[in-house]
């Protein structure tokens, strides 16, 4: 009798982002399929330091938490600033994207997105480095990610030894 | 992007006379134009470079014109906002009073479709959108839609509910309410054409109030004090209201009233009259409303310079929060888009102090008992949207707030201490955790059992959480570090050498070697059968019966390995789930398992949490256990503790999602059967199936039996355990000639009642069973009070 109104059926919180992965096994379609349905997300700007406890603290706000894998240095295996968290169901995960992406945790401001989900190493970063692609290239200086980006690094090191 | 569309087919109509016709483009979908209609409704009364009324006299100019072709359209989308967008109610109805004067037809046809709709509604148990319709027909008098008279017969259909036998209060409460609730909008316009019959109408509405019974309002109040706010009864809090609404003349200057602008072009228009409505019948599965307590935290001493905020009987004050209400109903999930629509509304509200009002409703839904309209967490992220989009003026009243809180914390209800301890520590995490703590020094000199100190500890164990110790160490000044939680390390029994003389301490070392060289569960169990059993005197036993060291031992040392984060000991849970199975195979052994998880990791209560968890989802424990084991003697230190209580309702609810779970895959197999057999051909291969389709269905049933059992017990046993250690101390304090009312008292009556609050829908399944085994008669009166309070939210 009454229409949904789809001007008000608004939940942009929620909607999926631009971002596809690359490495996804999948065509755009498939992934897309995933992303929206998927109960997992992916949760970045996160410092070296962030810890499991303190990430599940956080996310336990929105659902139970069904795990949390948490970002790794493909070569040094320590932390390297982002995570993964898996609810058991999808209104939960909705929630977080609504209240806790754009808030901080550990004092930064994280973000948080559809993944299609976790698959055995997901959990490494991509970057040359070991780490992440995007602190590769950054030019600023972060100290919980490492200091400056490892290609800023680099012509530090250069420009230091050029220096002589 | 709309506004300017819209501004743009205004100007263009505007170079028209009134011949002129929406500009068809030949090239346009119907749907297309469709939701253009839709976008333009509800797009109306937001931000906009016209004024409303030239908005709206275009739009209905708009909407009269497309009449011919999209009159059911524009009827459903009507419909639609009356019943979503409350904020925007006196736009709306101004719409509908314009459309009416330029098409008396579709007005009457209007009113058709609300009647039909709220019927719906109210069929469908949704009757907080059924105040808004009831509402929206109300407000269409003063648009001269519908004549006074008849809705005045309306209200008089409703208030005859309070007539009616045998029926939950809950329902009459629903029906005097809505009437009362359209009086601020419409109470002036009825009095005016209708006294004698108003008079009546409220005259009978106050001989209902006076008898109503009002048990539950003890277990809905955020403090137990009357001073400095009264907490009252959501009914009478409304009806003072009205009655000093009536004093005043029904002058009310608060609500936003478009249609007086249009009063020449309304008042020629031709009225229609409501068809006589009978209020649907009680039915036995109706879920009306539970009752509210008014949440006051502030009054017009507190406002920062400006307005005077409204007093708590003035009708404004009841119009400014509903609308504050209405406006997180819809807009909850957007963050942003909430901030803006609070910011639009109130610059076009009269005068009000915007900020205190916006934190009385916000505190007040956060508060709520039993439970808040939305996640908590909604409430912290608009705070902190909020201090972020004002940050010159909003967060010194939110400390403010925060200040005030903290003050009456002697007599906050348990629950609510639970929620502002949650949100306090999450928004300070936001926020550098910067406070001044010193200003909260007076709770140092306390007891760490009152409220105070107890609620400053708490929040700095969940700021730790979100952080970490040394973090907590350097916020706080050195004063309170009697408060600052325990560093969250392992307790680890086999630590070193010194530990040597303990029984266990040789099989601790072989176990975890035999673990890091990962020895099979074989010979594991092997290492095991070394460890002697406490209990037992000769053997006889080839050592299967319960053996507590045997646990500790294993359980120690291997959370001890794992100990590094949640992965490692989830995973190590997994890994020797057999193992742990085995000795756990006992109530005995469950409960000694959870106690030897509290000891080691006593100082982590986070981790505790998680890792009762994993057990209980992994069916090392269950959920009994778990019950057991909190309400046991070793945890009666801990009793008050936050930690414990979020563990046990973690527990209640992952019992419910199992029994509804099982629920569901029956249902499922029943409508696979219908299916089935609709379908049917007689032929052996369909017959097969559906006769395993009937076995399925048939062990499902036994499983939601089974499930249904287990959650009852579990249900028994808390409460059980409650009424035990309540008497007990009633007992005593009574021999003794001692006040009841301890800190430990309040928390634990409290903590009784949160559990009929947090699972209200479950345990009323229970009722029944809980009245003739636990709450009988016999009960000491505190005890039964909470039980009755209970029974009542729903009768």
């Amino acid at each position: 009798m009454s229409s949904k109104l789809n001007a008000l059926t608004s939940d942009s919180y929620t909607e999926i982002s631009q971002y596809r992965d690359q490495h996804f096994k999948g065509n755009r379609y498939e992934q897309e399929k995933l992303l929206k349905h998927s109960n997992t997300l992916y949760v970045g700007n996160l410092s070296f330091y962030t810890t499991e406890e303190q990430v599940h603290e956080l996310f336990a706000k929105c659902g139970d938490v069904k795990r949390i894998i948490i970002g790794l240095d493909k070569i040094k295996k320590t932390a390297c600033g982002f995570c993964f968290v898996e609810y058991y169901t999808r209104g939960d995960a909705e929630n977080a994207m609504r209240f806790v992406n754009g808030t901080r945790l550990d004092d930064r401001i994280i973000r948080t997105d559809w993944d299609a989900g976790f698959k055995e190493g997901r959990q490494y970063g991509r970057g040359k480095s070991g780490g992440q692609v995007r602190d590769e290239y950054r030019q600023d200086y972060d100290p919980a990610r490492g200091g400056y980006g490892k290609l800023a690094q680099q012509h530090r090191s250069t420009e230091a030894r050029n220096s002589f | 992007m709309c506004c300017s569309f819209f501004c743009a087919s205004l100007y263009a109509l505007s170079r028209h006379s009134h011949t002129h016709t929406w500009p068809r483009r030949r090239t346009s979908e119907p749907i297309e134009i469709e939701d253009r209609l839709e976008s333009l409704i509800c797009r109306v009364g937001e931000k906009s470079t016209s004024s409303l009324e030239s908005n709206l006299e275009g739009l209905a100019g708009v909407l009269e014109a497309d009449l011919p072709n999209y009159k059911n359209k524009i009827l459903r989308i009507l419909c639609s906002v009356a019943r979503l967008l409350p904020e925007k109610l006196t736009v709306y109805t101004t719409l509908v009073g314009l459309l009416n004067a330029r098409n008396y037809n579709f007005g009457g046809e209007f009113v058709e479709a609300m009647i039909r709709q709220l019927k719906e509604t109210l069929k469908n148990n949704l009757y907080n959108e059924a105040v808004y319709l009831v509402r929206f027909l109300s407000d269409l008098v003063n648009c001269h839609v519908i004549a006074a008279p008849s809705m005045v017969a309306m209200f008089e259909n409703f208030v005859s509910v309070t007539q009616e036998e045998d029926v939950p209060q809950v329902r009459s409460d629903w029906f005097v309410y809505v009437v009362l609730s359209c009086l601020p909008w419409v109470g002036k316009e009825l009095y005016e054409k209708k006294d004698v019959e108003m008079d009546r109408l409220l005259s009978q509405i106050e001989g209902y109030l006076k008898r109503r019974v009002k048990t539950h309002v003890p277990m809905l109040q955020v403090w137990t004090a009357e001073k400095p706010h009264p907490q009252e009864e959501y009914l009478d809090c409304l009806w003072a209201q009205v009655q000093k609404l009536k004093k005043d003349r029904w002058q009310e200057r608060h609500i936003l009233r478009p249609y007086i602008a249009f009063d020449s072009v309304l008042c020629e228009a031709l009225q229609h009259n409501l068809p006589p409505f009978t209020p649907p019948g009680h039915m036995p599965d109706a879920q009306y409303p539970m009752p509210r307590v008014i949440f006051r935290m502030f009054d017009y001493t507190d406002a920062p310079e400006g307005p005077v905020m409204p007093g708590s009987h003035s009708v404004e004050r009841y119009v400014i929060e509903e609308n504050l209400q209405c406006i997180i109903k819809t807009h909850w999930k957007e963050r942003k888009t909430c901030y803006s629509v609070i910011q639009e509304k109130t610059r076009s509200l009269s005068t009000i102090t915007l900020v205190t009002d916006l934190f009385q409703v916000i505190f007040g839904e956060l508060f709520q008992l039993p439970l808040p309209p939305h996640i908590d967490v909604m409430y912290t992220t608009l705070l902190i949207e909020l201090c972020k989009l004002q940050p010159g003026s909003l967060p010194q009243v939110l400390a403010q707030a925060t200040e005030m809180l903290y003050m009456r914390l002697d007599t906050m209800n348990t629950t609510c201490i639970d929620r502002f301890i949650n949100w306090f520590s999450h928004h300070l995490s936001n926020f550098q955790f910067r406070w001044s703590w010193d200003d909260w020094s007076d709770c140092l000199t306390q007891d760490l059992e009152m409220p105070k100190p107890k609620f400053v500890k708490e929040v700095l164990e969940k700021s730790m959480r979100l952080s970490y110790h040394q973090r907590i160490v350097d916020i706080v000044p050195a004063t309170f570090s009697a408060l600052i939680p325990a560093e969250p390390l392992f307790s680890y029994k086999y630590e070193d050498e010194s530990s040597a003389s303990l029984p266990g301490y040789p099989v601790s070392i072989t176990v975890g070697n035999a673990i890091k060289n990962r020895a099979s569960n074989e010979e594991i169990l092997a290492i095991l059968k070394e460890v002697p059993n406490p209990n037992q005197e000769d053997d006889d036993d080839e050592g299967e019966s319960f053996n507590p060291l045997k646990i500790d031992v294993f359980l120690q040392t291997l959370l001890h390995l794992a100990a590094k984060s949640f992965s490692h000991s989830f995973s190590a849970l997994g890994k020797f789930h057999e193992i742990l199975k085995t000795l756990t195979d006992s109530d005995d052994g469950k409960l000694h398992i959870l106690k030897v998880v509290y000891e080691v990791w006593r100082n982590h209560p986070q981790m505790i949490a998680v890792l009762v968890d994993k057990m209980i989802r992994t069916q090392i424990v269950d959920c009994a256990a778990v019950a057991n084991w909190l309400f046991s003697q070793d945890m009666a230190h801990e009793f008050t503790r936050l930690f414990i209580w979020e563990i046990l309702h973690s527990t209640i609810r992952k019992m419910n999602k199992h029994v509804q779970k099982i629920q569901k895959e029956l249902e499922e197999a029943k409508d696979k059967l219908e299916k089935q057999q609709h379908k049917r051909v007689t032929g052996n291969d369909f017959e097969d199936e559906e006769g395993q389709l009937e076995e399925q269905i048939e062990r499902l049933q036994e499983k939601v039996e089974s499930a249904q059992s287990e959650q009852k017990n579990l249900f028994l046993v808390i409460f059980q355990r409650f009424i035990m250690l309540l008497t007990e101390h009633l007992v005593r304090c009574e021999t003794g000639s001692v006040d009841i009312t301890t800190p430990w008292y309040k928390n634990c009556i409290e903590r009784l009642q949160q559990v009929f609050l947090m699972h209200h829908g479950t345990i009323q399944q229970y009722m029944g069973t809980l009245e003739n085994l636990l709450f009988t008669a016999e009960l000491d009166h505190h005890i039964l009070a909470v039980y009755q309070q209970f029974c009542a939210l729903q009768l």
